[in-house]
């Protein structure tokens, strides 16, 4: 039996995708229906001995009641909000600086990629130092050499979350001026010269022209900055292990703890979910907003 | 007045992306007594005393090359796969390709803690904690998604005529492939390798979780688990992160453009 050319090709395609779709299928997909599996039943890791109990939705119940999974719920929507609004807005200032020609702008756009490569965790040992307790630098700008008004900023709650923010902030910013920057090299210069001919100020410029046509250049930045900021842990693992008194509790990071450091395999699994559902919804709403041809076939 | 004021933010956005970093360059040259003192030093004496103590005591070269070693495989693999993927779902007839992208950037999205239990649990059961492989597979699923849409995007750019002159010629699919396409999308091969490579080099919540025991441990987990007897090691500390920053610092000095092709490719169109 001979094969049509479009049923070949079709096979060949299929082969090639296999390999890849093997890989997110097993470790991708496959364990998220597993976590799921996993919150409905009691498994403790350091006692195997007590098997894998069906527990229904206890796990869910029991979630509801913690009062640590509702503040740490509250500090990563708290923490998403500020950090992304934040990224965006300075995104977009330095996006507008980069946008112009001038001397030395290769230079810049590679200064502010700097942030971006750097480790998460060195970043975030970064920041700690720099704002310790006894010699980080950012007591001795507040205070100079007076030691005794020195402040211990993490073990704060208020200063250390917003040490969190501010240390992502630093961090990603640069990524959000990239994509905007991306859709500000899409307007043609043609508009703003109308505009200018017809007695347009800057201001109006920016808001008539500019915003309104990187608008879906903001919404991805802003898809992808809250998706990432969703899953924060690296910034509360070093500088903050989530306290004071889980002021800067994470989910990402409380289902670790449960998880990993509690050996509460099947509890931990429900932060998991919940976790998976929260970022599904929210991806789907943006994608929604978005809504690009992205998925166009090939006919 | 206008021309000084953008002068002025430009300098300040270029302060402020670099200062906090060099400082911290700055305290990996200091002696302990001069890390710790107030008011600040400013130019430090430029001991290497911490680089040497983070090589003797704390193991950094180890550090280092089990960094190389799962950062370097898992782009080599995430690469070939993403090859062969893209290419077809840029160029080849195939159902269900709105799924597939869907799919992918699905995944691309999900927090990792989502997975991080049953990952660890297969991994446990095929007896790969605390092995290379163990860490390598979470990897290359998780850049996958950004590799493919990568290199979908480059495929898709790429003239019909070539690939149709090939298969005149007498190239079959897979020639057709190795042969002209892939040298043909190298710029973008390269630019999804770099993107890969700094992921991986930089990934933390797996390797912290698979790799429990010190001798397999990447930098990432080494620079944030780094204890001293009394106080944190801060010399030592600041030393491992330049070293584990400096590459990439290189990486975006000789290769901003394909960088920033690549973080915006997919993203606008």
């Amino acid at each position: 039996m001979k094969l049509s050319l479009i049923a070949r090709e079709r096979i060949f395609a299929s082969s090639l995708l296999v390999p890849c779709f093997l890989f997110v299928v097993f470790f991708a997909l496959y364990p998220v229906s597993y976590s799921f599996f996993l919150s409905l039943h009691k498994i403790i890791l350091g006692l195997p001995s007590l098997g894998q109990s069906f527990v229904g939705l206890d796990n869910y119940r029991d979630l509801f009641h913690d009062q640590v999974a509702r503040h740490s719920l509250s500090n990563t929507l708290l923490f998403v909000f500020l950090s992304t609004f934040f990224e965006l807005l300075f995104g977009l200032i330095i996006a507008l600086v980069i946008n112009r020609q001038f001397r030395g702008r290769g230079l810049v756009r590679a200064a502010i990629l700097v942030p971006w490569a750097i480790p998460t965790v060195v970043s975030s040992q970064m920041w700690r130092f720099i704002f310790n307790d006894k010699y980080g630098l950012v007591n001795f700008l507040f205070y100079g050499s007076h030691t005794s008004l020195y402040a211990a900023w993490l073990a704060n709650p208020l200063t250390a979350f917003a040490a969190i923010v501010i240390a992502d902030v630093w961090k990603t910013s640069s990524f959000a001026a990239l994509i905007i920057l991306a859709g500000l090299q899409l307007i043609p210069d043609e508009l703003y010269e109308a505009a200018e001919m017809d007695g347009a100020s800057e201001w109006q410029q920016f808001t008539q022209i500019t915003l309104p046509l990187i608008k879906p250049a903001l919404l991805i930045a802003l898809l992808f900055r809250t998706m990432d900021a969703f899953r924060v842990f690296d910034l509360v693992f070093v500088m903050t292990q989530g306290g004071p008194g889980d002021s800067t509790n994470v989910l990402q990071f409380y289902g670790y703890k449960k998880i990993f450091a509690e050996g509460l395999m099947g509890y931990g699994s429900t932060i998991s979910v919940l976790v998976f559902f929260i970022t599904f919804i929210i991806a789907l709403f943006y994608l929604k907003l978005i809504g690009t041809g992205l998925f166009q076939e090939k006919q | 007045m206008k021309r000084a004021l953008f002068h002025i933010t430009v300098f300040v956005i270029v302060v402020l992306s670099l200062l906090p970093f060099l400082w911290f360059v700055n305290t990996s040259l200091k002696t302990s007594l001069e890390i710790t003192s107030i008011p600040p030093v400013f130019i430090p004496s430029g001991t290497v005393r911490s680089y040497v103590s983070a090589i003797k005591d704390y193991n950094l070269l180890h550090y280092v090359a089990n960094s190389v070693y799962v950062a370097g495989a898992t782009t080599v693999i995430t690469i070939s796969l993403s090859v062969l993927a893209g290419y077809a779902l840029a160029r080849l007839r195939i159902k269900y390709k709105g799924l597939l992208m869907g799919s992918l950037l699905l995944v691309s999205m999900f927090p990792q803690i989502s997975i991080a239990g049953p990952v660890w649990r297969i991994l446990e059961g095929l007896g790969w904690l605390n092995s290379y492989q163990g860490l390598i597979i979470p990897y290359v699923t998780l850049t996958l998604p950004l590799g493919v849409w990568i290199l979908t995007s480059f495929f898709s750019e790429l003239p019909q005529e070539l690939e149709d002159a090939a298969r005149i010629d007498g190239c079959g699919h897979l020639q057709t492939l190795l042969r002209i396409m892939v040298p043909l999308a190298a710029p973008g091969v390269f630019t999804a390798a770099i993107l890969i490579f700094i992921y991986a080099w930089n990934e933390f919540f797996f390797a912290l979780l698979i790799m429990t025991r010190q001798t397999v441990q990447t930098l990432p987990v080494g620079i944030a688990l780094f204890q001293g007897q009394f106080t944190l090691p801060w010399g030592e500390i600041a030393a491992a992160s330049t070293v584990a920053t400096v590459p990439l610092v290189l990486i975006v000095l000789l290769f901003q453009k394909q960088i920033v092709r690549g973080l915006s490719s997919g993203a606008i169109k």
